[in-house]
């Protein structure tokens, strides 16, 4: 396929670091919006703060690089005004889960209609390494330079108790996945989010030994134990390890069907 | 009519991350001084994993017309 | 009998601001409940549906103004209300809406502060906060009203300017005008002179979502009308992509404050009494403004050359007009409750060319006409 064509050209190269996986997600993200044939014009992409909120200004669609956290009160807006367009979030571990964690789970509970690709790479890249709500237990960063203290989330289970009506994760590693799970993502009605774990060997690789963006890469393979063989392994096999796959597919009334409801009812009712 | 893949790598947009190398299946990529080569393109079997794999959208793999089945 | 007029109601003042909101053509709201402006959500939950438009309450007073941006970036003219502690958390949305130059209005009904303060008493202590609350050099209109039709007639023209110039509106109310009930005769909405976001007129190619024109205000597509543009809090150029070439960004912050500035006749707007031979000026806004006119008329009753300099325009700050209509008086009284946040501007406006009294309380009770007719006495 041409990615091209879905680039805004004069902005390329990006900024991402060598062997930083955002691109390698983006170009996900656009194989599946070419798979399934959509308008340009009809596709909104808005982001927050961060690595991978820089995405939007370099794809060929309706772009919004909002504040940070925020992106998805700013995608409630823009697609409750226009429904018409396809609402794509792109955010990062620290954007959605931190700063933006209480809007992340209120869409999933709202399952507003709309799509958030969360790029997880367990660090704040874009002021230089700190610690973020992902960053495993002990593993160091800027400001944790003893090892983080904290216990992480696990996005897409925050996802799931939330009530989005999709999720997956995969890793940048697994391209075929991704892509699969990005395009059930874009067709699924309500809130969807896939999750994609991505290498950022400048602020998380050295500074945790864990060697170059094709380390990574190989850890994800190694490390990586899909749904249903994690069933059947205890916590502590599962240790370290990354489960893959897709945790919830389910049918439920997004917001925008139940407030078209509330429209008949109050017309109705007048 | 060509029986290889043609790939080419954008030195402009190429940032050295050597994903390309290390991942072909095939092993068509040398890294050279500053960016990787594809120095086997008879071996490619336009799997395109590269061009997925590359994070900046550096590479790009026209399949051959007439691909050949032999390879695999 | 007289049949009833149906164009008069008794309205709240938060009821009036709700319903200003959808004569003016608004039809996305997103809230969050605070106390004294909780009415305007409630009633816009109600009828917004009503109308096909959409209400949402979100999750925290930052989501609702960053919905209320989204959905004017959408298409549809959108509005917030919150009070004090919530105007406070919607600051860094505001300036985003500054900075990306998105129409918007936020109504702050505004109660004791600071902090949770006195969620149930009035108080005008965000004067300075409405004009500097988001971080950065920028523009912001901001209006006043003191009664309840005025509430009305404001909101309309918040939606207005904000359509007009590309800028956020903030309508600077107070608790005791959003819960005053009062009889209002609802203008016909062809009389409201309603304004739309001026659209491009050339094609997607050749948008520039943040010329440099003559006007100083860019064309507005927007989402989903085939301009595919980039909108970012970043400092941007004329194409709206980031930039950190320092000509393009003084250029473009210029305009940015410019495009307010250079209009600022037609969007400040004050209102006086007796102020033609008036010696001891009085200068009020909101709710004070109307213990001060009657204030004004006990003065004159009693003889007392006094005046009333009434602000419903607060931001731009309303200066010229200031200046001029003091010039022959002999001392201003400025009413407010706060502690002078407008007197320090008056001062600032009359070149403290003349004393300039301060009548201030912040206990949560409004200031009484006799506090002020008080200091007109003791300036005669």
């Amino acid at each position: 396929m041409d990615y091209l064509q879905y680039l805004r050209l004069d902005k390329m190269p990006h900024i991402w670091c060598d062997g930083c996986g955002h691109g390698i997600i983006l170009k996900s993200i656009l194989r599946s919006i070419d798979k399934l044939g959509w308008d340009k014009n009809d596709i909104a992409m808005v982001s927050g703060i961060g690595c991978s909120s820089r995405t939007p200004g370099y794809v060929d669609f309706n772009t919004l690089h909002t504040t940070h956290g925020r992106a998805l009160a700013f995608a409630t807006g823009l697609k409750i005004a226009n429904p018409r367009l396809h609402v794509i979030v792109v955010s990062g571990d620290g954007d959605a889960t931190a700063i933006g964690g209480n809007h992340f789970i209120h869409a999933a509970r709202r399952n507003i209609d709309v799509t958030m690709i969360i790029y997880n790479n367990y660090i704040y890249g874009m002021t230089g390494g700190q610690v973020s709500p992902t960053t495993p237990s002990r593993k160091k960063a800027s400001t944790a330079p003893y090892g983080n203290p904290d216990e992480p989330f696990d996005i897409s289970r925050l996802a799931q108790a939330a009530g989005a009506a999709y999720v997956a994760r995969s890793t940048v590693y697994h391209v075929g996945r991704t892509d699969k799970y990005i395009e059930q993502a874009l067709t699924k009605t309500g809130f969807s989010v896939v999750e994609v774990l991505t290498p950022c060997p400048t602020s998380y690789g050295r500074r945790n030994k864990e060697g170059t963006a094709v380390d990574m890469m190989m850890a994800q393979k190694a490390n990586s134990v899909g749904l249903e063989r994690a069933k059947n392994m205890s916590e502590e096999e599962l240790e370290g390890k990354i489960i893959t796959g897709v945790f919830v597919d389910k049918d439920q009334k997004s917001y925008l069907t139940r407030y078209n409801e509330v429209v008949e009812q109050a017309r109705n009712a007048k | 009519m060509k029986n290889i893949s043609e790939i080419t790598i954008n030195e402009q947009w190429c940032k050295s991350c050597e994903i390309c190398v290390s991942f072909c299946p095939k092993k068509v990529y040398e890294m050279g001084r500053f960016y990787p080569i594809a120095a086997r393109p008879e071996d490619c079997i336009a799997c395109k994993l590269c061009e997925k794999l590359c994070p900046d959208f550096a590479i790009i793999v026209t399949a051959p017309e007439k691909p050949d089945l032999n390879k695999k | 009998m007289e049949t009833p007029n149906p164009n008069v109601k008794m309205w709240q003042g938060n009821v009036a601001c709700a319903e200003a909101a959808l004569a003016a053509g608004c039809r996305f709201f997103a809230g969050y409940p605070i106390t004294p402006s909780t009415e305007i959500a409630e009633v816009l939950s109600r009828r917004l549906p009503m109308v096909g438009g959409n209400f949402i309450q979100m999750e925290d007073e930052i989501a609702a103004m960053g919905a209320t941006i989204g959905a004017s970036l959408g298409g549809a003219k959108a509005m917030t209300a919150t009070s004090g502690p919530g105007f406070s958390l919607k600051q860094e949305n505001i300036g985003f809406a500054v900075m990306a130059e998105v129409p918007c209005v936020i109504v702050n009904v505004q109660r004791g502060g600071p902090s949770t303060g006195l969620p149930t008493h009035a108080a005008q202590g965000e004067v300075m906060q409405s004009r500097w609350g988001t971080h950065g050099d920028h523009p912001i209109i901001v209006l006043s009203p003191c009664s309840v039709r005025e509430t009305y007639d404001m909101t309309v023209r918040a939606f207005n300017l904000a359509e007009k110039y590309r800028t956020p509106v903030i309508l600077l109310s107070d608790e005791l005008v959003g819960h005053l009930t009062e009889k209002v005769e609802v203008p016909p909405i062809e009389q409201l002179g309603i304004v739309n976001r001026k659209k491009p007129l050339v094609s997607p190619d050749k948008y520039l979502p943040y010329e440099l024109n003559e006007s100083d205000i860019p064309a507005m597509a927007n989402f989903g009308d085939g301009y595919r543009y980039h909108v970012t809090g970043l400092a941007h150029d004329e194409t709206g992509f980031p930039t950190n070439n320092p000509e393009k960004i003084q250029v473009q912050l210029e305009r940015l404050n410019r495009k307010i500035d250079r209009y600022r006749d037609d969007i400040v707007e004050i209102e006086t009494h007796y102020t033609e031979d008036a010696d001891i000026l009085v200068i009020s806004f909101g709710s004070t403004a109307r213990s001060a006119r009657r204030a004004v008329i006990n003065a004159r009753e009693k003889g007392i050359k006094a005046g009333l300099l009434r602000l419903k325009t607060i931001w731009p700050f309303p200066d010229r007009e200031i200046e001029e209509i003091s010039a022959p008086v002999r001392k201003i009284i400025v009413a407010e409750m706060n502690l002078g946040q407008i007197a320090h501007e008056v001062e600032w406006a009359t070149r403290r060319s003349k004393p300039v009294v301060r009548v201030n309380k912040i206990n949560g009770e409004p200031i009484t006409p006799n506090e002020i007719f008080n200091a007109i006495i003791a300036q005669d």
